[in-house]
């Protein structure tokens, strides 16, 4: 094999398996055997690489408070302010959670565990408006992003945050709610039309007593839990969630439905039968270990075919991440962020439903679309951002009690704003070889292949940074 | 140095003409009268959950009474529609509206196994979904979908905003979200995007790169074709000074100069009013009424009214009793309201909601609302609801 065929084998994989690549490190790799470089995405962080941004002592301390000020009937004034303040807290550190992950994913050292991480992120999507149960779910995808999927199904499914979010906390001996339940068998792991109504009935009956205490851990309430026998895909017995879990677990349609997710996810829009076939079964023999199946993806030839290459469309996430960590910026008001994910339709933390962002074509529209190639100016060259996006619906009861929108809902008429973000451009230009061509920088910024309109838009040298600024806002760079 | 321009710095000199592909019918060259009888929808979403046994009042229901002590509305203060129900009085614009036979006010609509999450339910009436199904397309964006002789083009469904609702994004067809032509107009004029464009022949293909140069061509078309449509047209009509009129103040700019847009989607946020509702909720139903009836006197003078349905909905109603705080809390079933010249129902549609029969404190809702959706297209849009809904509805005779 080539160096110069591992050059583009190489960005690739790291395009799908992580954020992209600097120059150097691209070159250094190219030199490596394409199996060394795909073992090197999954070494481990030498120490806990969790979120702590929410302490959690702190946020226990406030929870018991809330719960308090909630079971009380008439609140003093003084009561009433102090809900208030706890919610208007408990938003402000939310949003400063996801800017957290998102300086993560683009400053790690481990960008495959970060990638995975995002793709739990949507496959067991989940709005939660405490933070610290944000954080914690966060951590049990990141923990376990290329564990074992039954660990992290398991965790996932004891999180308050999935808890509250499903309704489990609702779902009582004699009176099951079946949202869980549901939810874990269409989404989660089988996907529709392997399961019937009455195996959702008798797993939620299961699952009955599973929930979380005052001070947010999971509990397991015995007196809420229907011990009786439970007949679930032809097997009888007194089951417990955990129970639930394996025989579903036991099933290969499971090991498929999530092969074919991550295939999708990771190698092509299009699924390819034979392939998410060859990735499932792999998985399932390996007893759901999911670096395993990872690692089958990335060192399978067609993973590296032309059709594979350069055709998928990034999430917002990977294109605000990946913009940001090649050309190291730093974002002055880290709260852009949130308006970028927020207009670009991917507010993480925030999924549209528990079937998390449908992603493909679904991202692209007329206005995102201008935004996308909007946005390398905004961030890299300071320009002025000319829209304002939606409210999200969360929100609405913080935009109901402000000034704004009690005088004049809606006039969006605001000072001139600008990103201000700064990009390193000596770190960056120092990353390239010495007298690179303005074409060599379009085959390294962009994946698809280059085609002679883009030579020619590049050809008079204009300086390699103005040709970053031009590559990057570029259709093709919305490719990955 | 120009920092609104798309790279700020670049050489870029405008390009030539653009290549249009041969799938795509140039938009400027259609005949203008390719399609008479235009008739538009405009839907209008308050974000948050609007309350409305305080926007719609049954006043003649001691219930509401009792139930909303610190927030009732007194009798003699509400605009009476009929002897059970009557407008909050920061409508009274809407007054006229009523009187003239434009309006239809619909209650208790909703849909089995309500959800109060905001952006759940919102989800739901958006995508038209059942409460326990997840969709990503919307009602609106389906309709564009089924390839009706009128829904050919991006810009058949636009939307007065920065970014695109759910509702208006099919699976192959999306609408279009604009603000201002004029800025739109500007971007995809601007020399680095029409160089992207030009003679480019390569991205023809069904794929991904293919569908992004696709999404700009029709973007560049449709903002061509709406600029030079609507810059025309002077609107001389005077609107109230706010966002949403600004937003309905366009839509008419659109409608009156003939643009062949069948659909227009403008939103007024902040309904969460959980707490100290009164002020709040007056304050957006007065921009609400006060630019509702500007844009209808308007469309009348331009002989557009007949043309015209707006419907208004909003994610869920709240709850009958009041709470703690003087606000309501989020519930299930509400009213909806329909303007246009040419309502075979005029004033109040159905029964006003029954506060003695609720279902654990909420409104139980009479009409499902795709049965809204499916008269109006059925009976506006002219296509088959089944298409569009995945079952049939059966229609209602409002229009």
């Amino acid at each position: 094999m080539s160096a110069n065929d591992n050059f583009y084998k190489v960005k690739h994989l790291y395009n799908r398996a992580g954020f992209g690549i600097s120059y150097n490190d691209l070159h250094k790799l190219s030199r490596k055997n394409l199996n060394k470089v795909v073992d090197g995405l999954f070494k481990e962080p030498k120490q806990n690489d969790e979120i702590t941004l929410i302490d959690s002592v702190a946020s226990k301390q406030q929870l018991l408070m809330q719960a308090g000020l909630y079971a009380k009937k008439d609140l003093t004034d003084e009561e009433k302010k102090q809900r208030q303040e706890i919610v208007s807290m408990q938003n402000e550190k939310s949003r400063d959670l996801n800017i957290a992950w998102v300086e993560k994913m683009i400053n790690t050292e481990h960008p495959l565990l970060e990638k995975m991480t995002l793709f739990w992120h949507g496959h067991f999507a989940c709005r939660s408006n405490n933070p610290m149960f944000a954080q914690q779910l966060n951590n049990i995808q990141r923990n376990n992003a290329l564990g074992s999927f039954k660990t992290l199904l398991v965790e996932v499914s004891k999180s308050p945050a999935m808890l509250q979010y499903l309704n489990n906390q609702q779902n009582r001996k004699g009176k099951p709610n079946e949202n869980f339940a549901r939810e874990l068998m269409e989404l989660f792991t089988l996907g529709r039309g392997n399961y019937s109504e009455q195996d959702i009935k008798e797993s939620a009956r299961s699952f009955t007593g599973w929930m979380y205490d005052k001070d947010g851990s999971f509990i397991f309430r015995p007196n809420l839990h229907d011990a009786g026998t439970k007949t679930f895909f032809g097997k009888t017995g007194n089951f417990d969630g955990e129970n639930i879990i394996d025989i579903i677990l036991d099933k290969p349609e499971t090991a498929e439905f999530i092969s074919r997710k991550v295939y999708k996810f990771f190698v092509n829009d299009n699924p390819n039968e034979t392939h998410i076939k060859e990735l499932a079964n792999h998985f399932f023999n390996s007893k759901y270990n999911i670096a395993e199946l990872m690692k089958k993806m990335f060192t399978s030839d067609w993973f590296y075919s032309p059709e594979n290459i350069g055709s998928k469309i990034k999430s917002p996430a990977e294109f605000l991440v990946g913009l940001s960590r090649e050309f190291y910026v730093t974002y002055n008001k880290p709260q852009v962020l949130i308006q970028l994910q927020s207009s670009l339709g991917q507010y993480l933390f925030n999924p549209p439903n528990v079937a998390g962002w449908p992603g493909g074509q679904s991202w692209i529209d007329s206005s995102s679309l201008m935004l996308r190639m909007r946005i390398p100016s905004l961030v890299l060259n300071d320009g002025e951002i000319d829209f304002s996006g939606k409210a999200d619906p969360e929100d609405e009861a913080v935009i109901a009690q402000s000034r704004i929108a009690t005088v004049n809902a809606n006039t969006k008429i605001k000072p001139k704003s600008y990103v201000d973000a700064k990009a390193d451009w000596p770190k960056f230009l120092s990353t390239l070889p010495k007298g690179i061509k303005p074409v060599e920088l379009a085959e390294f910024l962009l994946q698809p292949k280059l085609n002679e309109k883009i030579k020619g838009m590049i050809g008079d040298n204009k300086g390699l940074k103005s040709t970053s600024v031009e590559l990057t806002s570029m259709p093709e760079y919305q490719l990955c | 140095m120009d920092r609104r321009s798309f790279l700020r710095n670049t050489g870029f000199v405008a390009a030539g003409s653009l290549f249009v592909p041969a799938f795509m019918k140039p938009l400027e060259a259609m005949a203008l009268d390719e399609l008479s009888l235009y008739k538009n929808l405009v839907v209008v979403q308050l974000s948050g959950g609007n309350d409305g046994l305080n926007t719609v009042v049954p006043y003649g229901n001691d219930i509401y009474y009792q139930k909303r002590k610190g927030i009732a509305i007194k009798p003699e203060q509400i605009i009476k529609l009929n002897d059970m129900q009557g407008l909050n009085p920061n409508m009274a614009a809407l007054q006229e509206i009523h009187d003239q036979g434009w309006m239809t006010v619909i209650n208790d609509v909703g849909y089995p196994n309500p959800d109060r999450s905001h952006f759940r339910s919102m989800d739901i009436w958006q995508t038209g979904s059942e409460s326990n199904q997840f969709l990503s397309t919307g009602w609106i964006g389906r309709y564009l979908d089924s390839n009706c002789q009128t829904c050919k083009y991006p810009y058949t469904a636009i939307e007065v905003d920065d970014s695109l609702s759910l509702a208006m994004k099919g699976q192959t067809k999306k609408g279009i979200a604009l603000k201002d032509p004029a800025a739109l107009y500007r971007n995809t004029n601007d020399p680095f995007f029409k160089a992207m464009l030009q003679n480019d022949k390569e991205h023809l293909d069904e794929d991904n790169l293919g569908y992004l140069y696709k999404t700009m061509i029709e973007t560049s078309s449709s903002a061509n074709y709406i600029q030079n449509t609507s810059k025309v047209y002077q609107n001389k009509a005077v609107y109230p000074q706010s966002g949403f009129a600004n937003q309905l103040k366009t839509v008419s700019k659109f409608i009156s100069s003939g643009l062949k847009t069948r659909v227009y989607y403008v939103s007024l946020s902040g309904f969460d009013t959980h707490v100290n509702q009164i002020q709040q909720q007056g304050n957006l139903l007065k921009q609400y009424s006060e630019g509702m009836a500007a844009f209808l006197k308007d469309l009348k003078t331009n002989n557009k009214l007949e043309d015209t349905l707006v419907v208004t909905f909003s994610e869920f109603g709240r709850r009958v009793e009041q709470n703690a705080s003087n606000g309501t809390d989020h519930g299930t079933a509400n009213n909806m309201f329909i303007f246009g010249g040419r309502l075979k129902k005029q004033g109040i549609f159905n029964a006003a909601p029954n506060l003695g029969d609720l279902d654990t404190g909420d409104l139980k809702y009479q009409l499902d609302f795709r049965q809204v959706y499916g008269t109006i297209l059925d009976k506006w849009l002219d296509v088959n609801n089944a298409d569009i809904l995945n079952k049939k509805f059966n229609t209602l005779d409002f229009i």
